[in-house]
């Protein structure tokens, strides 16, 4: 089967509103956490990477009339809009839209718990897709918080079945009271930024973003490129709200994936894990890194820059990875203090300069599901 | 392009309070009863015994007792993917939530506010650690159900995969299951699936 790689993209978060204003953020170890106090469910407030609808709506205004949209639409259409500005060429008669996200437009579900149309995921999706004018029916794929990753997977496979030539795929998901009550109800948002890994992490904090990324066979020969080599998604059959405490299903994913592909632990580079900072997900991602040995692999969360951004988290941070490999560049692990979990990981304590060529991907989330996707660089 | 012809080789359907197993009626409860009714009919005409069915939303409820009656509870390839879809989301208990967040949000609610959470309670019924997908679109969609599953088994990822279509939405249910292998059935394509989908169609 022909490869399909990580071509343009766009990230659209409190850090910046295209992918280098981010990475020079978190180069710079910057976050975007910030106390807000806007919530009636934490009456001290709470840490949480927002964006604020006027620098949306600054944006949107030169492509689009910002009144026409929800807050999640718009971050979608922008962060797709950036890539096909970097392909002019691209032919959307052939190019599919795989859009990844959790809950949509359910900051809209408002008081009087009357639905409009735009809840639906479909149709949100379509709004994206009419806003430039695709003419495939755009694919929705909402899998907790695996989303993003599994977005890229099912765009690779359904370019590989022919379904489409190159697709993009976007992910969004908001900071809305619904996610917000919901987390704190489980009392799983920390009273701090979040630290994962750490010794002292006691939660999540949430975050939203939009981000995109084009899927597709390279078409530039002679010059470094991040190949899609392969992605397994392994459930926990354990919990629907609690990870495996022996992490099973990310070790499945991972010893499987490894497995098909030939890999040994030894030729992984580097992980960009899922670290959420709650207690139990980051202690069950130590106990299946440490099963198929990867101890001693250089290991970021990017959830102290970010928050957890639901359906977008996985597709940022391989983006960001994605960047990593070509940059030869790693971020250190943002609030890591001192270490938390029972297994030793090699987790990232500084920027470091270093040759990098595989990279291993992974993330975890409600009902058990579990997912690991491998990226290398190619020339 | 496809190295071994798939097949379907069963399928069940629950609708308008009956269900349908390989297009035999096999059960029938009255029309217009609730949905929380008509499930709990279902569960006890099945003589099903499974504590965790009452703490299930309703959606997670349809995708389990249409599992149960199309494998007859059994699923003995643990590594038979699930490929799930549906139209509305997890949007009936997303409501449900919603309404408790003026008192107090209910987290036992919240954690179904996910479509794939039914695939996580699948998998804790019959211990599969396989492959998942949740795919959303507008109508039951075919083509997209072939194309991933497909995909998996050319991966050789797969020997098995439990393809369902689980909609709830205003207290309206639409089930669709069936099975994928590689042989021993009918042949796995957008017009027998469609056919199969919605039979009195033919």
């Amino acid at each position: 089967m022909n490869r399909n790689y990580l071509l343009g993209d766009s990230i659209i978060s409190p850090l910046g509103f295209n992918t280098s204003e981010n990475i020079e953020a978190v180069r710079n170890e910057r976050s975007g956490l910030k106390l807000h106090n806007n919530s009636r469910f934490f009456e001290n407030g709470y840490y949480a990477g927002l964006i604020e609808n006027k620098i949306i709506d600054t944006e949107f205004i030169k492509i689009g009339k910002p009144e026409l949209h929800t807050k999640l639409e718009k971050l979608l259409i922008l962060a797709v809009n950036q890539v096909l500005d970097q392909s002019p060429a691209l032919d959307l008669k052939e190019t599919g839209l795989v859009i990844s996200t959790t809950k949509g437009n359910i900051d809209q579900l408002r008081n009087d718990l009357s639905p409009i149309g735009s809840l639906y995921l479909w149709k949100m999706a379509q709004v994206v897709a009419d806003f430039f004018g695709f003419k495939q029916k755009p694919i929705v794929v909402s899998n907790a918080c695996i989303s993003g990753a599994l977005a890229i997977k099912t765009a690779n496979d359904l370019i590989g079945m022919g379904r489409f030539s190159k697709a993009i795929v976007a992910g969004g998901d908001l900071v809305s009271d619904f996610v917000l009550s919901g987390f704190q109800s489980f009392q799983a948002i920390s009273d701090k930024p979040c630290r994962p890994f750490s010794n002292d992490r006691s939660g999540v904090s949430l975050g939203e973003a939009a981000a995109a990324v084009l899927i597709g066979p390279g078409d530039q020969e002679n010059q470094e490129k991040i190949a899609y080599i392969d992605a397994i998604t392994a459930n926990d059959a354990n919990h629907i709200s609690g990870p495996s405490r022996t992490g099973e299903g990310l070790y499945q994913s991972i010893s499987r994936l490894f497995k098909k592909n030939k890999i040994e632990a030894t030729q992984i580079d580097y992980i960009s894990a899922h670290g959420t900072a709650t207690m139990f997900n980051d202690e069950m991602e130590s106990i299946a890194f440490d099963r198929v040995s990867l101890n001693q692999v250089p290991l970021n969360s990017f959830k102290g820059y970010y928050g957890h951004t639901l359906g977008t988290s996985a597709l940022i941070e391989s983006i960001l990875t994605k960047h990593s490999l070509l940059k030869n560049e790693l971020f250190t692990s943002l609030n890591y203090s001192e270490h938390g979990v029972s297994k030793n990981l090699n987790i990232l304590q500084k920027n470091e300069k270093k040759e990098l060529g595989l990279a291993l991907k992974t993330a975890s989330g409600f009902g058990g599901c579990n997912l690991a996707m491998l990226l290398k660089k190619e020339r | 392009m496809m190295s071994k012809e798939l097949s379907i080789k069963n399928s069940l359907i629950i609708r308008e309070s009956r269900v349908f197993r390989n297009g035999e009626l096999i059960f029938e409860a009255d029309q217009g009863l609730s949905t929380t009714k008509f499930l709990k009919k279902v569960y006890n005409d099945q003589k099903l015994k499974y504590s965790k069915f009452f703490k299930m939303d309703e959606l997670s409820k349809l995708g389990y007792l249409g599992t149960e009656i199309l494998t007859n509870g059994s699923i003995e390839d643990k590594e038979t993917a699930l490929v799930f879809a549906n139209s509305a989301s997890s949007l009936e208990t997303d409501v449900a939530f919603a309404q408790t967040m003026e008192e107090f949000p209910s987290p036992s609610l919240f954690v179904y506010t996910l479509p794939n959470i039914m695939l996580g309670e699948i998998s804790i019924r019959h211990q599969l650690r396989s492959e998942n997908i949740f795919f959303i679109s507008e109508e039951f969609d075919p083509l997209l159900f072939i194309d991933y599953t497909t995909a998996l088994f050319q991966q050789e990822k797969v020997e098995n995969v439990l393809c369902g279509w689980v909609n709830l939405h205003n207290n309206d249910y639409d089930v669709f299951l069936w099975k994928i292998a590689n042989s021993g059935g009918m042949e796995f394509n957008e017009e027998e699936l469609k056919k199969l989908y919605l039979p009195t169609h033919e």
